[in-house]
């Protein structure tokens, strides 16, 4: 049996979109600036996905620019907004779990001058509003936290925030990396008090390679790519249309089944926990995200247990990697205080709506008959 | 104007007397497989010379690259190739030529010709001073040193044609590969024995390779990251037969049975003892490693001396002397150093001792390995029987 629980990294394309972008790339290829017939085709599959974006959002077309990806709307929503508004001050407030997208632009604008300021998280790794209260001052201009923790599912009190934070300082902007919840949980920017949203297509079955930025009109923000002025000269280059039109149709569908798939997820994922928990020397540190779970392991190294799960067809992220690789950047599992021991024994299962209760229980079984055969062989 | 053959130089095969001319079909057989992907050439030997000869239009930078990889070429002479040998002509070409080389023309020459056509009318002494002569009449910047010339100018006319060359841009030295059998090299993720292998292929040894996956506590990409290794090498020495065996059982029984401390002293000898089986298998006279002595706690003497115990197959340790930095500094010559710097941390780690045995006293391993008695032959038999080959290109 496969069960593929990595959908946290990626996830597969929807037939029906790849079906649409391989339509567009063979045969509906004009380019969406060309003056004649063919460009105008390429241009209405740009509106129609800008429009089922839009709506997913409750948003307008106005307030969408389409990017290369995850980490671009990220970039651009962080660097383009403190570039732009660095005369109003240069107080950025974050949290100490956000993906490196955020993070490393984060520093770039600490080399630049911004002051940072990185605020605690509870045990369960959700953002204390009266911290970012106490955080907020007069010169702030921005503050980035994400809506999902992408190693432990943990779901930010963003509508709460974005409220409080326009409540102490109308001017400062919010914005919130919402590559794990979008397509997973409601969250529509402009009534929550948000005033930059990132998604990444590939995390909700469009491909990989595009991505869209939410962002309100009112919010001033620099281009980080200049160019032939595509996209009201926010993003130039030629629009990706095959991947547009591709994450359009994904949202699209993501939100019709919605209720639907969320409730499939939950159930999967507190089967998957549940079950997990009952053998020796598991634990739970998941957040209330429907489709992330994160257990530790104790006495494996989730490495190794991830190669043996791999060699049995199961596939699953270790949720430390990250963190173990850059060292600079202070992981969730740190900063929701694991022990230490068990910080390089985690991993996280990721789901998508196509898995299904027999692979849980096959994942359940495999990990319960590896976890005697590797805890005999301990680092003495 | 332009370069349409290669003169290739080499050194040390032509001192090996009868079997001077096996060395130098060897040679031209390697010549001809590296330059498959370049393009057309012929590839002739004459007057005691390998000629590489453009047939169609060839990439000229990646063909003197191919070139420099292949073992036993010394020198490699772009030559230019005039049709009409009448002597205007030749000296109009050499004048050419000497623009095409080199711009700046403050230097010193001299023109050496030689005439493997004896039938043309002009003898060579009165061809090096005429062409001389039209040279400094071309570029008075130059001056004519016969004894330390920066440029020398060779022209040699034939009857089908004249070759003039005077550039040498250096090969990789050693002998043709094929020319002193082959041995199998003990290949891991490191920077070290990759460079072990170049260097023993350097010498016209063949190689073969062995690599230890230890699934689940390597990983598949550090296996892949051992056969992109394999590959960058076989630039150099040609395929490689790579052979991959599974060690994650005898390692496993090592960690039981033996005294920890040992652990990694005795899965060498392991390494070796497989290693040597199955370069048995494949007709190979010896094995290469990278080890260096007292690089890690495993290549001090006194491990080394345990580790070589079990052999019966010279090994060849040609990294045995260099410091790190030395053998990094070929790495990165040879496109190996950012491919083994890759950090696919492989786990393991977990199996190494936090104090591993520095000076290991043989009879005392000898006895933790007869802890090992009733399983091993089994686990080693097992090891040789699943294993994996993929030849490497």
């Amino acid at each position: 049996m496969e069960a593929y629980f990595d959908n946290a990294a990626t996830t597969y394309v929807l037939p029906e979109v790849a079906a649409l972008m391989t339509r567009i790339m063979t045969e509906d290829y004009g380019n969406p600036s060309s003056k004649h017939k063919k460009g105008m085709q390429a241009e209405a599959y740009i509106k129609e996905a800008t429009e089922r974006l839009a709506t997913a959002l409750k948003a307008e077309p106005k307030h969408i620019i389409f990017t290369s990806g995850g980490t671009e709307s990220n970039n651009m929503a962080l660097i383009g907004a403190a570039m732009a508004n660095r005369r109003a001050g240069m107080h950025i407030i974050s949290t100490p779990i956000e993906h490196a997208s955020v993070y490393n632009p984060l520093l770039y604008l600490e080399k630049q001058g911004f002051e940072l300021t990185i605020l605690d998280v509870d045990e369960r790794g959700i953002v204390k509003p009266e911290a970012l209260e106490k955080a907020m001052r007069e010169d702030t201009i921005l503050v980035s936290v994400m809506a999902v923790n992408n190693e432990i599912g943990a779901v930010e009190p963003v509508e709460a925030l974005g409220r409080l934070i326009h409540e102490v300082n109308p001017g400062a902007l919010f914005h919130v990396d919402g590559i794990q919840s979008f397509g997973k949980l409601n969250i529509y920017p402009g009534r929550m008090g948000i005033d930059l949203y990132s998604v990444s297509g590939h995390k909700f079955h469009a491909a990989k390679g595009i991505g869209a930025l939410y962002a309100n009109p009112k919010a001033k923000l620099h281009p980080l790519i200049l160019g032939g002025g595509q996209q009201r000269d926010m993003r130039s280059g030629t629009e990706n249309v095959p991947g547009i039109a591709g994450l359009g149709l994904a949202a699209k569908l993501a939100y019709e089944n919605l209720d639907e798939n969320t409730k499939h997820l939950r159930l999967i994922k507190e089967r998957l926990i549940r079950k997990m928990c009952e053998l020796p020397g598991v634990t739970d540190n998941s957040g209330d995200a429907p489709h992330i779970a994160s257990l530790s392991f104790r006495g494996i190294k989730s490495e190794v247990l991830l190669h043996a799960l791999e060699d049995k067809g199961i596939y699953v992220s270790s949720g430390s990697a990250c963190a173990s690789n850059h060292p600079g950047i202070s992981g969730v599992l740190k900063a929701i205080g694991l022990e230490a021991e068990l910080l390089d024994a985690t991993l996280r299962f990721s789901f998508a709506e196509n898995n299904t209760v027999d692979q849980v229980d096959y994942a359940v079984q495999t990990v319960g008959e590896l976890l005697p055969v590797l805890r005999r062989f301990v680092r003495k | 104007m332009e370069y349409k053959a290669f003169m290739i130089k080499y050194a040390e095969i032509g001192t090996k007397g009868k079997n001077r001319y096996v060395f130098e079909d060897i040679l031209c057989k390697n010549i001809r497989t590296r330059l498959k992907k370049c393009g057309e050439f012929t590839i002739k030997k004459e007057y005691g010379r390998i000629y590489v000869v453009a047939e169609a239009a060839y990439d000229y930078e990646d063909t003197v690259k191919a070139l420099q990889s292949v073992f036993g070429i010394v020198g490699i002479c772009p030559v230019v190739m005039i049709e009409d040998t009448g002597f205007e002509n030749l000296k109009q070409s050499v004048i050419a030529y000497m623009d095409m080389c080199y711009p700046d023309k403050n230097k010193t020459f001299k023109v050496h010709t030689r005439r493997s056509d004896k039938t043309y009318p002009i003898p060579s002494m009165e061809m090096n001073s005429e062409l001389g002569h039209v040279l400094l009449e071309a570029y008075p910047q130059l001056s004519v040193d016969v004894h330390a010339p920066d440029i020398l100018l060779q022209v040699e006319v034939r009857q089908t044609g004249a070759y003039i060359y005077s550039l040498v841009i250096a090969g990789p030295g050693g002998l043709p590969i094929g020319t002193n059998g082959s041995a199998m090299l003990l290949l891991s993720g490191g920077i070290d024995s990759p460079v072990a292998g170049y260097m023993i292929a350097k010498r016209g040894v063949a190689i073969n390779a062995v690599y230890f996956h230890a699934p689940p506590y390597t990983s598949d990409r550090a296996k892949q990251k051992v056969v992109d290794l394999a590959r960058l090498v076989s630039a150099y020495t040609g395929p490689i037969r790579l052979h991959i065996v599974n060690f994650t059982d005898i390692q496993m029984a090592i960690y039981e049975n033996c005294p920890h401390e040992e652990l990694t002293i005795i899965m060498r000898r392991y390494m070796m003892k497989i290693a040597e089986a199955i370069a048995e298998q494949e007709d190979c006279l010896g094995l290469i490693t990278g080890e260096s002595i007292g690089q890690v706690a495993s290549q001090t003497m006194h491990s080394l001396y345990v580790t070589n115990e079990v052999c019966h197959m010279p090994v060849f340790r040609p990294c045995i002397g260099m410091d790190k930095q030395e053998i990094v500094d070929i790495a990165e010559k040879i496109d190996t150093y950012e491919t083994s710097i890759l950090p696919y941390e492989d786990c393991c780690t977990i199996f190494v001792a936090k104090h591993p045995v520095t000076k290991p006293r043989l009879a005392k391993i000898k006895e933790s390995e007869a802890l090992l008695s009733e399983i091993i032959g089994e686990l080693y038999q097992k090891a040789l029987d699943t294993l994996e080959t993929v030849t490497v290109r």
